[in-house]
């Protein structure tokens, strides 16, 4: 708010639109889903630490679905976790997000062909928002993924939901 | 001991259940015994002062792909600084085998791998859950025979 304080001494009104102040506040403080399943989670702690700072974008890791806006699948989802993941989506509330990240959160990875225990791909079991590629992807790419969803909420309109 | 010496040990004890003694052409030195006999084989080169195999360092299962399965022990002694690896062969119609968790507390999870992975039954095993795969998962994945299933409660498993 630094920009604001310096610019209006007294209280002032500003005007914009109901869409425009939802869709800000919500791209804003997208908490993130506290969980890690493989090698993507390292990096995704990673983003979270000092280097990389996700607390810039307002993304901060809670530990319970119920204060959760994204979901970040970080790692392989076996076929175990898959029924757990689907829980625990259910259980965030709307809106809600998915960020699916790495190859084995996205198609299955290496383990595609011979992987009896591995979902091919979570968007089998929840609805993705953004894929990021890599295996597993640098904390650059992760936040490239998060600035990718955020402008899918900037475009979002009360009417029509389209993340 | 040397391997000689332990195999002459174990054939003077049992005779005719220490089936293979192989040390030549081979990675590493191994014995192959009946899968009747393995608790007391097993117990005899646990407890025996000589021998005292006080480490079970890898309990694995194999599927040899000729309608037998195989569970190979991975012994060492701390006490003697002598290793030894056990296997034994077990038809894969009807794979039973003794637990020698009772022994090796070690054994425990291992051999409920072996049952998760390969099928094998442990008798007299404290606790024989699968311990990696999920308790409904139709099947034991790592046989040759294993077909990965088309659906896993409602989920395409299939690429």
């Amino acid at each position: 708010m630094g920009l604001l304080d310096r610019q209006f001494n007294n209280s002032n009104v500003i005007i914009t639109s109901m869409e425009n102040l939802l869709n800000w506040a919500r791209l804003s403080s997208l908490w993130q889903m506290q969980f890690g399943l493989a090698c993507c989670a390292i990096e995704m702690m990673a983003a979270a630490a000092s280097h990389y700072d996700f607390d810039r974008f307002g993304v901060i890791p809670r530990a319970t679905p119920r204060q959760s806006d994204v979901m970040i699948v970080a790692g392989t989802v076996t076929l175990k976790m898959a029924s757990r993941i689907k829980r625990l989506y259910d259980q965030m509330s709307e809106p809600r997000y998915v960020v699916s990240m790495g190859s084995c959160s996205n198609c299955g990875g290496p383990y595609w062909e011979h992987g009896y225990h591995v979902l091919k791909g979570v968007d089998r079991v929840i609805p993705v928002d953004v894929y990021v590629p890599g295996c597993p992807p640098r904390p650059e790419a992760l936040m490239e993924g998060i600035i990718k969803l955020q402008e899918k909420i900037r475009r979002e309109s009360l009417v029509k939901k389209s993340a | 001991m040397t391997f000689d010496e332990i195999t002459k040990k174990l054939r003077d004890a049992f005779g005719d259940a220490v089936i293979e003694a192989q040390s030549e052409g081979v990675p590493e030195a191994f014995l192959k015994v009946a899968p009747a006999k393995i608790h007391e084989i097993a117990a005899l080169l646990h407890d025996d002062p000589d021998l005292r195999f006080d480490y079970l360092m890898c309990l694995s299962g194999v599927d040899n792909g000729k309608e037998t399965l195989g569970v190979v022990y991975h012994l060492y002694s701390m006490v003697h600084r002598h290793r030894l690896a056990l296997k034994t062969d077990l038809p894969a119609a009807d794979p039973k085998l003794a637990t020698v968790s009772d022994l090796w507390p070690t054994a425990n999870w291992h051999e409920r791998e072996a049952w998760d992975m390969f099928g094998i039954v442990f008798e007299n095993h404290p606790d024989l859950r699968r311990i990696l795969l999920p308790e409904d998962y139709p099947g034991h994945p790592l046989r040759k025979d294993f077909k990965v299933p088309g659906f896993y409660n409602g989920m395409k498993v299939p690429y």
